[in-house]
């Protein structure tokens, strides 16, 4: 055991909201920064504080956890009560587990993004769990009438170890709300966990399997309307006008009114169509007339947008955002020098349930239920845009579908928000899939020109100049002339010290199109250009790309991550006409390398034999979710890397639902087998670490195989 | 609009709706059951499979008047308490991530053990490659079939 101080001390309170019917903990978040005073509930209560309750155990011993953050298939939903089960000496089995709404005041962010959920509380968790079980054990032992010392929790219970005399934590939970919260709890050393780090079976699994789980679009209220809605397909446009007498004969359709949403700066513009079925509602939209303004911004096609982002990198010098040493003497200087230019696609989130949204707006208060990621920024943002204060609005997260970084956004709740007050009844927003297609927010599309030279054998100077949209800025009153960033997300931080000359700068683009979050953000790009040009470093410098990596990347945990990889790929006992390729990136404090293997069918076409992968997290709580995390990472990316991308004509995208936004299916995935490393570091993310890696590891696999250096995406791996 | 019948779970519903509204919408929203999912709406993603007369079939690409007087199950209808072998499979594998595409694909699982109950990975590929999963959740579903053809297996000889 190690002795921890209760750093949360100070901002512990308990709550026993049921005078002793429970014995409930959570942490008081003061708003104004400060550190609030331990409390009792009565002086909690004596100041009206409304605390979250994030464990609640009743005189059955019932445990209840709150989950804070939303579920999206990542994990959540498990993880944190599993950290929880741990210190708290619960088994998992007997735990209900409930979504928070959305309340920043009580839970902190609440931004399921950023791979942030485990990482950013973990430590918290435990701490909380493990004086909820101090409590308990400290109730026991008056009972008892023994030292404490001579007391210890297990599933459920306090035992009294010398003679085995036992008192569940029902028994106990109204004398240990009595209690002051101790000022530090032990914590368990990693090596001493019967439920963390176990592969034990998520608790949401029964709930997906027999159509039980409950995700947006199958949120129902007494009286609720379906709306959809025709939207301004270049984005910015206005409604000018619309024709609603084809619309209004459909048997069902209640309502058809222009209706506008918060999209960063701007709002997006459409005519919805309400009806008390969604079929009519979609049926009427198929005869509404809209006719639009799209005065007043540019209409661009793809071509348009690269054209310039490549320009942009010829005649602008970027914005500096991380330099050492010279790079312009030092790359003239070197041996040999090299440069490439890399291209990513725009891409649609495209998660498997479109977005949606049900909003209940009446007289002065507004809830809603859906498939959010930030509850607790949706509460906030309608706020702003509905004028009502905070604690007039509800969120409530529903599971989702998948959110992927688009369902952090607020402008479908705000479209639902906004429609249920004009028809004055709950109303549900379906997008349909073309909408959720083509209406962004996007990745967006990036170029990189990488220049770079090598000498002995090493990296002596390395430089990458990035052009893109900066999601920044789209916001009101946004510095358009800030830097990126993002510049070097997914870079591994000992090349700053491996490398002695560098540069990195970005030309942001200042387009009409919206873009957002996507799994993994601008490491899902970065990673991209950065790996293929490191490899084609080592080309140049006539060495093999692992040992040339390893020879880069001075620090212990990247050594160990680089000798688990070749020793589970069998990296140096490749055969002839195999083609191995590595990438290794970093983000959100996980560091993740991928080897992949690639041969050439009887065809002469290319396959993917298989992928390995090796996760350095950190301190981290189930396995098996790490696994299928990366496994699902691996098969995003290969759908980016050679299957989809999103295009632009005429300023709207052209792609529109899976017929021609191909996606990887089963028939797509290839082998994969993921290792965790188990070290002491600090937790890092799990959800999206996964996924940069993976595209670069398999071009430069091609590359090894054939010759042929792939820089861009998405490519045809039928057609290499 | 009609007054249509539904058999669905063993069990007839009367639902009034268009003859020419998807299967789907009557399922979700006139029925209530909501397990099975709107994925795309084209018949390209597999969200919304259902079994008709035994088959699996995209209740999103099928007027709900083309249903009347056939068998239909959903994915509430696979078992009382998640023990379809299919099911228990998709446990013990833990296959679901978001889960959205699940329905579906569980519903296709079972149409494709109910006629090959020892399908090979092309029976496998051929059966399921119509189905989208976003979280990429296919080598695990991949596994659980193989395992729900074992259980199956099991299942039958102990009889």
């Amino acid at each position: 055991m190690e002795t921890q101080k209760n750093i949360s001390r100070r901002n512990f309170i308990k709550l026993s909201g049921m005078t002793g019917a429970a014995l409930t903990l959570g942490f008081y978040l003061p708003a104004s920064g400060k550190d609030a005073e331990v409390m009792t509930m009565e002086e909690a209560n004596s100041l009206g504080i409304d605390m979250n309750a994030w464990i609640s155990i009743d005189t059955t011993g019932k445990v209840t956890i709150t989950n804070h953050r939303s579920e999206m298939g990542q994990g959540s939903w498990q993880s944190v009560p599993q950290i929880i089960a741990e210190e708290l000496e619960v088994d998992m089995n007997k735990i209900n587990i409930i979504f928070a709404q959305g309340n920043n005041a009580k839970y902190g962010s609440q931004i399921t993004g950023g791979s942030s959920t485990v990482r950013g509380t973990y430590k918290k968790l435990l701490n909380l769990s493990a004086t909820a079980r101090e409590m308990l054990i400290e109730a026991a032992s008056k009972k008892f009438g023994v030292p404490k010392a001579e007391c210890h929790a297990e599933d459920g219970q306090v035992i009294h170890t010398p003679s085995g005399k036992k008192l569940h934590y029902g028994e106990l939970v109204k004398d240990a709300s009595a209690l002051t919260p101790p000022k530090s709890v032990k914590l368990k050393l990693p090596a001493e966990y019967k439920i963390l780090r176990k592969p034990l079976p998520r608790q949401d699994t029964p709930l997906k399997t027999n159509g039980t789980a409950i995700f947006g679009m199958d949120k129902k209220l007494p009286g609720m309307l379906y709306a959809v809605v025709e939207r301004n397909p270049r984005f910015q446009g206005k409604v000018k006008s619309f024709d609603d007498t084809e619309t209004k004969k459909i048997p069902g359709v209640k309502h058809v009114i222009p209706v506008k949403m918060s999209v960063f700066a701007t709002f997006r513009e459409g005519v919805a169509v309400v009806a008390d079925n969604l079929w009519a509602a979609m049926q009427g939209r198929k005869v509404l007339k809209v006719e639009w303004d799209d005065t007043g911004f540019e209409h661009l096609s793809t071509t348009q947008l690269y054209t310039r982002m490549k320009d942009d990198l010829k005649t602008k010098e970027g914005l500096s955002f991380r330099t050492k040493g010279n790079f312009n003497a030092a790359v003239e200087k070197a041996e040999k020098k090299i440069e490439a230019v890399y291209e990513t696609p725009y891409e649609s989130h495209s998660c498997m349930e479109p977005l949606n949204c049900t909003a209940h707006y009446q007289e002065d208060k507004l809830e809603i239920w859906g498939p959010i990621q930030g509850p607790d920024w949706v509460q906030d943002f309608l706020s702003q845009l509905m004028d009502l204060p905070k604690e007039k609005i509800i969120v409530n997260m529903t599971f989702l579908g998948g959110g992927l970084g688009r369902k952090a956004f607020m402008d479908y709740p705000h479209e639902a928000a906004v429609l249920s007050k004009e028809v004055k009844a709950p109303v549900q927003v379906v997008w349909t899939r073309e909408d959720d297609t083509t209406q962004g927010p996007f990745r967006p599309g990036m170029v990189y020109h990488c220049s770079g030279g090598v000498s002995g054998g090493r990296i002596a100077a390395f430089q990458t100049k990035v052009a893109g949209q900066d999601m920044d800025h789209q916001w009101p009153g946004a510095q358009k002339d800030a830097y990126l960033g993002s510049t070097t997300e997914g870079f591994l931080e000992p090349y700053f010290d491996g490398i002695s000359h560098y540069s990195f700068s970005d030309i942001p683009l200042d387009v009409p199109i919206p873009v957002m979050w996507w799994r993994s953000v601008y490491a899902s790009t970065n990673g991209f250009a950065f790996e293929s040009f490191i490899d084609e470093l080592s080309v140049e410098a006539g060495k093999d790309p692992l040992d040339f990596r390893r020879q880069h990347l001075g620090e212990e945990r990247y050594q160990i991550l680089i000798d688990k990889l070749e020793e589970v790929s069998g990296w140096k006992s490749r055969k002839k006409n195999e083609g191995y390729g590595v990438a290794i990136t970093e983000c959100f404090s996980s560091i993740v390398g991928e080897v992949v293997k690639v041969s050439k069918k009887t065809d002469g076409k290319i396959k993917i034999d298989k992928v390995w992968a090796v996760m350095d997290c950190g301190w981290y709580v189930n396995p098996d979710i790490i696994r299928a995390q990366v496994e699902g990472s691996i098969i995003m990316a290969l759908g980016a890397a050679t299957k989809h991308a999103t295009h632009f004509q005429d300023g709207k995208a052209v792609e529109k639902n899976f017929d021609t936004y191909k996606m990887p299916r089963i028939t797509d995935s290839p082998e994969m087998e993921v290792h965790i490393i188990d070290n002491d570091e600090k937790a890092g993310g799990v959800g999206e670490p996964g996924l940069p890696p993976f595209t670069p590891a398999l071009t430069n696999a091609i590359f090894d195989l054939t010759g042929k250096r792939i820089r861009v995406l998405p490519f045809n791996l039928e057609e290499v | 609009m009609a007054s249509i019948t539904l058999k669905i779970n063993n069990k007839n519903h009367t639902v009034e709706a268009d003859p020419k509204m998807p299967l789907l919408w009557a399922i979700r929203e006139l029925v209530g059951l909501t397990g099975t999912k709107y994925g795309c709406g084209v018949a390209q993603c597999g969200a919304c499979t259902i079994h008709m007369n035994g088959l699996p079939v995209r209740s999103c690409s099928i007027p709900v008047s083309t249903a009347v007087n056939k068998e239909i199950t959903t994915i509430e209808g696979l078992s009382e308490n998640n023990s379809h072998p299919v099911q228990q499979a998709w446990i013990q594998e833990q296959v679901p991530q978001c889960g959205y595409c699940q329905s579906g694909q569980i519903m296709a699982a079972t149409a494709l053990l109910k006629r090959n109950a020892n399908p090979s990975d092309k029976d496998i590929d051929a059966a399921m490659q119509g189905h989208i999963c976003r979280c990429g959740t296919y080598p695990r579903i991949r596994k659980a079939i193989k395992a729900a053809a074992q259980i199956m297996s099991q299942k039958a000889s102990t009889k």
